[in-house]
Formats: structure tokens, sequence, C-alpha cells
């Protein structure tokens, strides 16, 4: 009696984890038992990642003397944020801005028109179909960054050599497969019953996709459209070769070229990092729980 | 039986939607056609490019002329291919060693339901937030020999030239992938131990099976699917490392670090040799399809379809 208001408490501690309730009054008391290995692991992996990170803000603080004077890992004795006034009167503000336009203008067009494709391929029949889904499928399996050559001589030919739209083409095309993929897997959950109900009530195929489909799918949106939004932001092929001006750079380039002309100031460097990455832990932060939970439904279908 | 009930009120709406049920999915095949377009034009026509591009010379400015079978000769007989060639499998394989068990034990660990393992959760996700070129640039300024880690924690064998020695500089670019891709697998193993159905192991501790057994023979071939999802977009994911290795090594020192996705890129856009590297590019299409195949064959023929689907 004791044991089952027990894990009920439990479960209701972690009710907001929604899967984990269940999982932990499957793993019952056994779990509790490998806490030891696995806490100690656990929090081994913690230190690991949290180190460099831990690292990359306290220098970023640091000026020059204190970078070159004090225990690396010790917190700055005067902190600053003059590296960070650097960083953003190099440019970093039109960066930002570049990397924005590019995310916003990759990720809004894929997760659109591969909403509409996964639509079709889970309501639809027919050979046609099969077809595309098979081809999208295939795509998983390849390696994309190994056709940035021929996409370099279509972006010349095209005229958008050194252009923020050369970016967002292939980007878009990129992330279709896997967009798709997961899409399709959370529309196939929606209840058949509801896809017949509207049908019933004489709503045409376009009016249940948009009334019935994307509000029911709206969490697995939610979570390609970060997914997808990280990949581009952090993107790092495409603009290297696909553009050239200093007024075009996105993000991660700036930071390449900051590096390579600041090597000798680390802190400023550093700077350079956590503001690159602040937009994305802004975003993180807000929708993680979406994210996450997302993610692992997402990918263990 | 029920087929007969619920045909009933579809054959009395008919005429309300004007037209057949069947007739009506194939013809939601046209909203696919955009996804389609930019698949094709950004992706299928570049990866039939890059074979043609193959059989041609162009320094990537100028006119491309046919060149014939002979970027394909002169690249098979560089030995610098097949250094690439050793590197790129030797990272990958190393790679898979060391992520998938700390992935797949981070996976049942944070699947757990206590409260500060959902924290640690979201701490470990951290580094995927981060551009490689922002990890790469980080971890440089972190080994510093002087300022970095190893004066900071006292531990003076931390203090190498990780850089300049090519068995340190591949060690270090491994270590560096773990650390940028393990929270991902984390994830997908943490989702894939959650759909384990908690009535096996209740059954497990009824028969007095201990918590190593229970992960032996429960978890472990539970997982196996979800092992393969991850393997699968790990493998091939492996052969993309592009900018985390160009940012942090440059393929160096000397070429202990230039696996194929890089060779590509410098004999392409630095060397101006667009040809040889077609050819390279052409060589990773096909290891990532095989490897590809290979994995999904792995998880059962006739599991085939469903898997792929279960990425």
């Amino acid at each position: 009696m004791s044991t089952v208001l027990k894990s009920n408490t439990q479960g209701a501690h972690t009710g907001t984890l929604g899967g984990s309730a269940a999982a932990k009054r499957g793993l019952g008391p056994k779990l509790r038992r490998l806490n030891i290995p696995g806490g100690l692991g656990g929090w081994l992996w913690l230190a690991i990642i949290i180190l460099p990170v831990y690292y990359v803000v306290i220098t970023s603080l640091k000026t020059q003397a204190g970078y070159f004077g004090q225990n690396p890992l010790a917190l700055p004795t005067s902190p600053t944020l003059e590296n960070y006034q650097m960083v953003l009167e190099a440019d970093f503000a039109q960066y930002f801005m570049n990397s924005a336009i590019v995310t916003l203008g990759s990720v809004i067009p894929t997760v659109l028109i591969s909403f509409m494709a996964s639509f079709a391929i889970v309501r639809g029949a027919g050979r046609f179909l099969r077809l595309v889904n098979g081809m999208f499928l295939m795509g998983l399996a390849i390696p994309l960054q190994a056709t940035i050559i021929p996409i370099y001589l279509m972006i010349i030919r095209l005229n958008l050599y050194d252009s923020l739209l050369a970016l967002m083409l292939p980007s878009i095309a990129f992330a279709i497969p896997l967009t798709v993929l997961i899409l399709s897997n959370f529309i196939r959950d929606v209840p058949n019953e509801l896809f017949e109900s509207m049908r019933l009530d004489g709503c045409s195929e376009w009016q249940t996709m948009w009334r019935l489909a994307l509000p029911l799918t709206r969490p697995a949106i939610v979570t390609v459209a970060i997914y997808n939004g990280l990949h581009v932001w952090n993107g790092f092929l495409l603009p290297l070769v696909l553009t050239q001006s200093p007024s075009l750079r996105v993000l991660p380039l700036g930071l390449w070229t900051f590096q390579g002309e600041f090597s000798v100031n680390i802190p400023a460097v550093l700077a350079s990092v956590v503001l690159s990455t602040l937009p994305i832990l802004v975003l993180y932060v807000i929708g993680r729980r979406q994210l996450l939970a997302g993610l692992t439904a997402g990918f263990s279908k | 039986m029920s087929n007969a009930v619920s045909t009933a009120p579809r054959a009395a709406v008919r005429p309300a939607s004007s037209k057949p049920t069947e007739q009506r999915k194939t013809a939601l095949a046209w909203l696919t056609l955009p996804a389609l377009f930019f698949f094709l034009v950004f992706a299928v026509v570049p990866l039939a490019g890059v074979l043609i591009l193959s059989f041609t010379s162009w320094d990537g400015i100028g006119a491309i002329g046919a060149a014939g079978l002979d970027n394909w000769f002169s690249v098979l007989a560089d030995p610098g291919l097949y250094n690439a060639l050793g590197l790129t499998f030797l990272i990958m394989a190393v790679s898979w060693l060391v992520q998938t068990p700390i992935s797949l034990l981070l996976g049942v660990f944070t699947a757990g339901s206590q409260r500060y393992r959902a924290a640690l959760a979201v701490l470990y996700f951290l580094p995927l937030l981060l551009s490689s070129a922002a990890v790469a640039i980080a971890f440089k300024a972190l080994l510093d020999p002087n300022f970095g880690l190893a004066t900071g924690l006292g531990l003076p064998f931390l203090a190498q030239d990780w850089l300049g020695v090519p068995q340190l500089a591949l060690g270090l670019v491994i270590f560096v992938i773990a650390w940028q891709f393990v929270p991902f697998h984390t994830l997908i193993y943490q989702g894939g131990v959650r759909q384990i159905p908690k009535s096996l192991y209740e059954a497990a501790q009824i028969d007095g099976a201990g918590t190593i057994k229970q992960f032996f023979h429960i978890t472990l071939p539970q997982l196996k699917y979800t092992i393969i999802t991850s393997s699968t977009l790990m493998v091939v994911g492996s052969l993309t490392y592009f900018d985390l290795i160009f940012v942090l090594t440059g393929g160096g020192p000397g070429n202990s670090t230039r696996i194929l996705a890089l060779d590509m890129y410098l004999r392409g856009f630095r060397a101006n040799l667009m040809g040889p590297a077609s050819v390279i590019a052409v060589i990773l299409v096909i290891i990532g399809l095989a490897l590809a195949l290979f994995l999904q064959r792995l998880g059962g023929k006739d599991k085939q379809g469903s898997q792929l689907e279960g990425l």
C-alpha cells in the first residue's frame, strides 16, 4: 500500500515530463540501486560539458592582463565588458542580422512545404507519392555536403553568388528529408476518426490540412523548426563557399574570420563565441521542453 | 462486418464531396510539388551534377572542359585519397565506439524520473546549441598549454602541443566530436528507453533478475532499433564533420586529420581542382549510401521499410 502511494507521489512530481513517470514505475526500485555508478557517470559527463562552457564565459569577461595573469579557471578579478564592446564594433550586429535573415528565410519555407508534403504522403495514396517518399528517405542517407561543388556552380550560373538567397535555397533542400520524416510520423498519429469526421462535414483535404492536421501537429512543427533553425544558424560550409563579401558574413563565418584576425586577443575571441550563441541560448531556454520532448519522440518512433 | 457499416454513410455523403475517396487521395500528390521542386533542384540535380563534374576539368572560375577518366585515374592513384579514406573510417569507427556506449548509458540514466536527471539532461544539450566553429575555437583556447585547462586544473599532462602532433590532433578531433554530438544521441536513446514497456521490467523483477541482468536482457535488446537509428545517423553524419575539423586543425598537422570531406573542400576550393574534388564527392556519396543500406540490413530485411521511417 505504502509503495503504491510512494510511486504515485513520485509520478506526480515528474508528471510534467510525460513518459518519465511511467518509466520510473517500470524500473522501480532497481533504478535507485543503479544510482551510484549512474549518478557518478552523469555528474562526470556534466563536468565535461560544463567546464569548457564555464571557461569560455569567464575568459570572455577578463581583461588581457587578467587572461595572462590569473589562474585560467578563476573568476575574473575585475570583470569587464570591453571585449563584448569590441566584438560588437567589429560588425557582429551585421552578421547577426544576416544569420537571422538566412535562418528565418530557410526555416519558414522548409517547414511549410515539408508539412504539405508530409500531409500528402500520410493521407494520400498512389505510386507517385510512394516514389516521392522513397526519394526523401534516400536523401537521409546521402551526405548532402558532397554536392557542394555543383551547388557552387549552379549558384554562380543563377547569378546568386555572394547573396543571402544563395544560402537559403540549398539549406531548404537539405532540410526537407528529415523534416518530412518527422512531420509525417506525427501526422500518422492523428486518429483516423478525426479525418473521417472532417470529411463527413464536407471539408476538402486542403481545409482538413490547415484546420485539423496543422493544429494537432503544432508541437512537432515547433520542434522541427527549432532543429532546422539550429542547423542553418550554425551552418558553416555553405556561407564559406557561396559568399565572399564581409557584409554578407553569417555568424559562424564571422567568428572564424574574427578569430583569424584577433588570434592574440583570446578574451575577445571568446566573447564573440558567447555573443554568437546567445540568441540560440535564449531560444533554448524558452523552448527547451518542447524541443527535447519533440526530438525524443520524433527520433525514437 | 464493420466495413459494411462504415461504408454506408460514406456512400451517402459521396455526392456532397463530389469526388470518390480514391481519386481524392491521388489528387493530394500536388501538395508534395513545392518540396519536391526544391529537393530535385538543389539536392538531386547537384547529386547528378557531381558525377558529371567528376569527368570534367574546371578551376572554379573559367570554362568547364571534358576530361574523360583523367580525374578518376589521378585521384585513385593519389596516396592522399587513401590517407583521407583511412582517416575517415578511423574517425568514424572510433567515434562510434566512444559515443555509442556513452550516449546509451546517459540515455538510460536521463530516462529515469528523478528531477535532477531532467535538469542534467537540459544541460547536456548545451553543446548542440553551439556552432562547430564556436566549439572548435573554444577548444583551441581551452587547450592552450599556458593559459588553458592544464594550468587551471594543475594537470601538467594536459599541457601538450595538441594541434602540433598528429596522434594528439586526431585524438583531440575525436574527443571534440564526441563532446559535441553525444548529447544528440543521448536524446535519441532517452526516447527509446522511455518506450520500453514497463511490464517487461516488472516480469523480470518477479523472476528475480538483478539490475545488470535487466539491462542486458531487456534494455539492450529492446533498444536494438534505437541503436540502429542512432548508429546510422552517427556513421553517415561522421562523413560530414567538415566544419569542426576545418576550424580546429585545418586538416593538419601535415595531413593527419584531412578526412574525405575536408580533402574535397581543399582540392576544390583551395587548389581549384574541381574535377578531382568531385571524384572525392562521388566517393563520399557512395560510402554514405552503402553504410546506410548496410545498417538497415542489420535491422532485418522485413523491417527495412519501417526502420527507415523510424529514423
